[in-house]
């Protein structure tokens, strides 16, 4: 029984990194098309500014994180204007390539200035708690507390700000929200924004008890347009929901079944319902 | 020609086209208008096979075509154009329109491989008639220029012979004078015309009402996905419906 | 006709093809040493595999980042039938390029019902999850460790394909081969299918066109292309591991296609040598080049996404086109103007029925 609440605690951890790397992917599908294959390597960016600026500045955890935040959201809203705005009525198979431009770009800039080694990145709370007999390490209750509260801010900007709100109204209906006057710049700009935010601070959660690695957004890139192809591109709830799936997944696949293929398991289960049904899960329509 | 019965599409709750019943007689143009979201566009999909209806069925020359596939009814004689053209703008116009009569030939990468025979032939029919639809509509002396550099009015012209090079005997034209100016417009109207002159039947979408009023030789009104009125140009201008379906909303009243 | 015009004509007449044959046959002879041999022939069998891709997304505007998996999966394929159960070199070639199409047709039977973004993105999960098999499923693939001794070409006795030169020109063989396979079907009535669709599917099906059977065609034939590559690329290596099965690889190829020209016919080969020399001149490149040709790609899609070839094609149409219409005016004139001529015609058939 233990072992079994183990698992869903690591279910949770995972489902909840999951979930903020997908909500930012989503945002930017649901509001520009653009489906950003970069969005792994901001999240690695992330990560190493984060630890740069812990390790060889000395700065606190929380300073770091938010610091990776904005260097992150920056770097998005400059990927933003020099690449996906030109490309805006390109071909479709352009902005994917763009993409994985700004991707291959970044891992080895980053691998070129760091090296390729594995690093481990420091937190501030390394203990141990005790939780009705169950033994959880103080990092992974942070990343779940975190995520979630993040994903509740952003619920609450989405839902009771002007900015946020105007979102919204992008995402559900592009042509419409040009004709009712909204600037589509800078929603473009502050989407990409978001985005870049949560991945850094997703980065900067998860890193502590992972490994900081130029590549190290790959695998989760993918996991993360799974998860939105299985919760519909641009739903934000399914972007969570759909997190939590694969998390919940992966945690007692890996346990139950075999650790080395606990990354395809994401994968699978992408193969199984897209065969059977082709726009995903819970989605509004094909795009 | 073409029988609809009852026709419906919803969208979750929405009805878009909603329990149309009318019947497009062959070599004849008719008309389909309506205020902006009227569910013109989803009504030509319905008949064009890109969507299935939710309810209703779609009788093409005493055939049940009700939920079959683009393609197919393509084979059957049912051609159509889009409101934005869509060409490969890196070859020449002619190279454009060879693909246009593709349904009806048979040639496999089989073929291919060995260049046979019967795909020869078959590429040898296609050029001819891709010729000969470029001459039909009027641009055989651009046929070797690259698409890109044409007007707006000649790539439509385009995208009509491309729909024509399937040897269609029913045409379903989505805005054809859309963006384009009023000369360039009568000229494509002498070419809708054209076309029903040798054999072809029209069906249009089109906002542009003068251009229906002279053309048409019968039109459908609809408004929220319902069918208002039907009848000659003269009946539907006079019928308070469509005046009232139009006054309702922004767009301008029959001229 | 200008100097111009009848250079960019020389390029699209059949003596250009033999000039390149023969350059391509004669440079073993004018290489400086066996290296610059062996990367050429590397880069042949990579040209194979990226004309694969060309079919699939440069034809039919299918963008499948599983391609480099599937030139792995023939690598693979090779190496464990020759290796592990101690088949032939060349049924297991033949196998190799069988089974990248048989897996190629599952693989394409479900991701093709899958549109633009979807099938991006469901191919390079495809392409990963075939790097982790090749990764974990150890009993198969010897795992992390990868696979070695892998028999080179058999030459029936009278070629040694261990050799750096006789390797390069079974590389070009079958390189001529592809190149001649893929300019078929590029200006069949096959290819011309494949271009509707890479247009739009809408298009495509409302000519008649069936969607499903085309598509899965042209990944089937890509997929081939890209296991044939692989099997080649595994008996010159003839040491291969899972990082054959990196989506980098698929990147690369995805530049090589778009520097060369995308959709074009010798687009695929152009980009593959330049990029492949490119990167051998610039040796302190090859670990960090993705810091050049990331930026690359994305200059490329924005301001010439056409590529050198295509560039060039478009430039020569135009030209060409001028140069016709010139004529026709000339001749116009002289002839003093007549009735007969198509511009008038059109507007008289259009006038008649007004």
């Amino acid at each position: 029984m233990e072992l079994f609440f183990q698992q869903v605690l690591n279910g949770l951890t995972l489902g909840s990194i999951y979930g903020l790397v997908a909500l930012g992917l989503t945002l930017v599908y649901g509001i520009l098309h653009v489906p950003n294959f970069a969005h792994g390597a901001l999240y690695m960016v992330g990560a190493y500014v984060s630890y740069i600026t812990m390790v060889d500045f000395g700065v606190n955890y929380w300073v770091a994180m938010l610091l990776a935040a904005v260097a992150v959201a920056a770097l998005a809203v400059l990927c933003e204007r020099l690449v996906f705005n030109p490309l805006r009525d390109a071909p479709p198979i352009h902005d994917k390539i763009a993409a994985i431009g700004i991707m291959l770009f970044l891992e080895a800039l980053v691998q070129m200035q760091w090296g390729a080694e594995f690093r481990r990145m420091p937190t501030p709370y390394t203990e141990i708690l005790d939780i009705a007999g169950m033994t959880i390490p103080a990092q992974r209750v942070l990343i779940i507390a975190g995520a979630f509260s993040l994903m509740a801010v952003l619920h609450l900007f989405l839902k009771k700000t002007m900015t946020g709100s105007t979102i919204v109204a992008m995402a559900q209906n592009r042509e419409g929200a040009f004709l009712v006057g909204i600037d589509a710049n800078r929603v473009a700009m502050m989407t990409f924004a978001i985005s870049g935010a949560l991945a850094a601070v997703g980065a900067t959660l998860f890193a502590p008890i992972n490994l900081v690695y130029p590549a190290m957004g790959h695998l989760l890139i993918m996991k993360a347009f799974v998860i939105i192809i299985l919760g519909g591109m641009g739903s934000i709830p399914g972007a969570i929901v759909g997190g939590l799936i694969i998390g919940f997944a992966e945690a007692f696949g890996g346990f139950y079944i075999s650790t080395d293929y606990k990354d395809i398991i994401a994968f699978a289960l992408l193969v199984v319902i897209l065969s059977i049904k082709p726009t995903g899960l819970f989605s509004k329509g094909v795009h | 020609m073409l029988k609809i019965h009852n026709l419906t599409k919803r969208f979750g709750g929405l009805a878009a086209v909603n329990n149309v019943s009318i019947e497009f007689e062959a070599n004849k143009i008719n008309a389909i208008i309506g205020p902006n979201g009227a569910g013109k566009s989803t009504f030509f999909n319905l008949v064009a096979g890109a969507m299935a209806p939710t309810e209703g069925r779609i009788e093409y020359q005493g055939m049940d075509i009700t939920g079959m596939a683009c393609d197919r009814i393509a084979r059957l004689g049912i051609a159509r154009t889009f409101q934005t053209t869509m060409l490969f703008d890196q070859s020449t116009v002619l190279d454009n329109l060879i693909v246009g009569h593709r349904l009806r030939t048979q040639s496999r990468l089989w073929d291919v491989i060995i260049n046979s025979k019967r795909l020869r032939d078959e590429e040898k029919k296609c050029r001819a008639r891709a010729q000969e639809v470029l001459d039909f509509v009027g641009l055989s002396h651009i046929g070797h220029r690259i698409t890109a550099d044409i007007s707006q009015e000649e790539k439509k012209r385009v995208a009509f012979a491309l729909a024509l090079a399937t040897d269609p005997e029913l045409v379903l034209l989505d805005e054809p004078a859309g963006g384009i100016n009023p000369e360039e417009t009568e000229n494509l109207a002498a070419l809708i015309r054209k076309m029903v002159d040798h054999g072809v039947t029209v069906c249009l979408i089109e906002h542009k009402m003068d251009m229906i009023m002279s053309l048409a030789d019968k039109i459908m009104v609809i408004d929220h996905g319902e069918k208002i009125a039907e009848g000659t140009p003269d009946e539907v201008k006079n019928n308070p419906l469509v005046i009232e379906a139009y006054l309702g909303s922004d767009e301008d009243a029959a001229a | 006709m200008n100097a111009l015009t009848k250079i960019s004509n020389f390029f699209m007449t059949p003596a250009m093809k033999i000039v390149m044959i023969v350059a391509a046959l004669l440079f073993p002879f004018v290489a400086g040493n066996e290296y610059q041999i062996y990367v050429m022939a590397l880069a042949f069998v990579w040209a194979i595999a990226v004309y694969g891709m060309n079919i699939i997304t440069g034809l039919c505007g299918q963008l499948n980042l599983a391609h480099g998996g599937f030139f792995a999966i023939g690598a693979y394929t090779l190496a464990i039938l020759t290796v592990d159960n101690g088949w032939a070199f060349w049924p297991a070639f033949i196998a190799a390029g069988a089974v990248g199409a048989i897996l190629g047709f599952l693989v394409g039977v479900i991701s093709l019902r899958l549109k633009e973004h979807y099938f991006a993105i469901f191919t390079l999960c495809v392409g990963f999850i075939i790097y982790l098999l090749l990764d974990k499923w150890e009993e198969l693939t010897h795992g992390a460790l990868g696979i070695i001794n892998i028999p080179a070409p058999s030459g029936f006795g009278l070629v040694d394909f261990t050799e750096t030169t006789p390797f390069y020109y079974l590389a070009l063989a079958f390189m001529v081969l592809s190149i001649w396979l893929a300019s078929r079907i590029a200006h069949s009535l096959l290819g011309r299918t494949f271009l509707a669709i890479r247009i739009s599917d809408d298009l495509a099906a409302s000519l008649g066109i069936n969607l499903m059977r085309n598509k899965v065609l042209a990944f089937v034939l890509s997929t081939t292309y890209a296991s044939v590559a692989g099997a080649l690329y595994a008996g010159m290596v003839r040491f291969i591991g899972p990082a054959e099965a990196e989506v980098t690889h698929t990147f690369d190829m995805i530049t090589y296609l778009l520097v060369g020209g995308i959709g074009t016919l010798m687009g695929p080969l152009l980009g593959t040598l330049a990029i492949t020399w490119l990167t051998q001149s610039l040796q302190f490149l090859e670990e960090y080049r993705m810091i050049v040709f990331g930026p690359m790609l994305v200059v490329l899609v924005i301001f010439f996404p056409k590529g050198v070839v295509g560039s060039f094609l478009s430039w020569r149409g135009r030209r060409l086109a001028a140069a016709h219409d010139a004529s026709q005016t000339k001749e116009k004139a002289a002839s003093n103007a007549s009735s007969n001529k198509p511009s008038a015609a059109s507007t008289q058939e259009a006038g008649n029925h007004a």
